[in-house]
């Protein structure tokens, strides 16, 4: 990844689905916008050109795994492109709902080599904050299934074929990931957030950590 | 033959594990003249009865449909379109080339990742990165690339044709408000870039300003090398009478 120096601030939240993360970054993105930042969302599966393309291919046919890949990290590009590099230019604080670093471990889960991923994501820049939203797999079924009482397919791992229900696969496939995301805390910076407590009490924690960052800085 | 893998920036090339088929591939710029080739390569390897499939560039349905949106809006930076290419090529090498020639199909390329380094790089797109990218594809057992003067590539693409596409004629790049020039300019970029690594990477030059029959002939004797003995044997005599 590039540094730079650029007037705004690239903050990303990592973690699974069920951690909390879309809440937080409303929460977040309210409470800097009332301290007068201005905030750009972004998200993975967002771009206007590609997105809905993801979504189609992958309900259409089984696409191999360095093509999933290939097409999620095009879909960034473009995002990073359009619209994260011209916020970051214009002084924004771009609250990313995920980046690279969830692309990296799903392909990685999968078998694809993690020198491969990492030099995929060269061009990508580097963000100033990086929080994982770290959940216990149990907890996390728990809370997934409350909200959509079912499971997304991919997040469950249904395709590695790792058990013979979505549960235990949904469990074997977060242990993964959570694995992934442990060694990329070393690599690229990533602050783990125990994310197995309450909203409002993560929300402190996090806010608590960006404003001191902003602050540190200005 | 082409050499063993390369090292340095051309990256790590996957191993080769027990392949029955072949992989033979060629490139150039438009109106070179390499399709023309590749389709008559094709026409004798089935004469031969050897199982052959054939794979272009740019033709994977599903990445068609999002790639074409985006190309009409003129919104693609020179990532996004790379990149496109590549998940374009991935869906291509997962689904057909690599499962073919692993059950020992000759699969013929017209283009391949070189195609993608010269472009993607006339682009501006890193070298190493566009090389890092495409480093899981298998190195061919053959690469034509087919020779020939810009201008000469250019008239033939440019006589009968109407229109140049936005990014055919590289009007992303800049290079001329007038589409032809760009497109001039264009080629000759690529060009020098094919040129750049053809020691490197191996390429059996060929060149593009001879008689079709003389190429394909020229072609031929070359893929005799990679075919089994006995119809190797079969084939080299059929050559002689041509």
């Amino acid at each position: 990844m590039k540094g730079r120096t650029i007037k705004g601030r690239l903050i990303v939240l990592e973690g699974p689905d069920g951690s909390g993360r879309s809440t937080q970054v409303d929460l977040i993105t309210t409470k800097l916008e009332s301290e007068g930042h201005a905030v750009m969302n972004t998200g993975l599966k967002r771009s206007e050109l590609i997105g809905r393309g993801i979504l189609q291919a992958k309900q259409k046919l089984p696409l191999g795994k360095m093509t999933l890949a290939l097409f999620y990290a095009a879909d960034f590009a473009d995002q990073l492109e359009h619209k994260i590099i011209p916020a970051l230019e214009a002084g924004y604080i771009v609250l990313a709902d995920r980046y690279i670093f969830t692309l990296i471990a799903r392909s990685t889960v999968r078998g694809l080599p993690r020198k491969w991923s990492h030099d995929l994501f060269g061009f990508t820049i580097r963000p100033d904050l990086v929080f994982y939203l770290d959940v216990d797999p149990d907890e996390l079924f728990h809370r997934v299934f409350q909200k959509s009482s079912g499971l997304d397919y991919y997040e469950s791992g249904a395709d590695l074929g790792l058990a013979d229900d979505l549960y235990h696969s949904f469990v074997i496939y977060q242990r993964m990931m959570e694995k992934e995301f442990k060694l990329m805390e070393k690599k690229y910076g990533l602050v783990p957030i125990d994310a197995n407590r309450p909203i409002d009490q993560v929300n402190v924690d996090l806010q608590g950590r960006i404003t001191r960052y902003l602050h540190e800085r200005t | 033959m082409p050499p063993t893998s390369p090292t340095g920036v051309t990256g790590r090339w996957a191993t080769r594990e027990k392949q029955v088929g072949r992989l033979i591939v060629v490139e150039g710029i438009d109106g070179s003249g390499k399709s023309i080739q590749l389709h008559l390569l094709e026409k004798w390897l089935r004469h031969l009865g050897v199982p052959v499939f054939t794979t272009e560039w740019n033709s994977s349905v599903i990445v068609k449909e999002i790639t074409s949106k985006g190309k009409k809006s003129a919104l693609l930076t020179p990532t996004t379109f790379s990149l496109l290419h590549a998940t374009d090529f991935a869906d291509r090498y997962e689904r057909n080339i690599l499962p073919l020639l692993n059950s020992g199909y000759f699969v013929l390329a017209d283009r391949y990742v070189y195609t993608a380094y010269a472009r993607d790089v006339v682009r501006g797109c890193n070298r190493r990165w566009v090389r890092r990218v495409y480093s899981f594809a298998i190195r061919p057992d053959a690469i034509f690339y087919f020779n020939v003067p810009v201008e000469v590539g250019v008239k033939r693409i440019l006589t009968g044709r109407t229109k140049l596409k936005f990014y055919e004629a590289g009007m992303d790049l800049n290079l001329s408000n007038n589409e032809y020039e760009s497109y001039r300019i264009f080629q000759s970029r690529i060009n020098e870039e094919y040129m750049a690594m053809s020691d490197k990477e191996g390429f059996i030059v060929m060149n593009g300003v001879l008689e079709i029959e003389l190429q394909q002939r020229n072609m031929r004797e070359h893929v005799l090398k990679l075919l089994p003995s006995e119809l190797a044997a079969v084939a080299s005599l059929e050559l002689s009478t041509f």
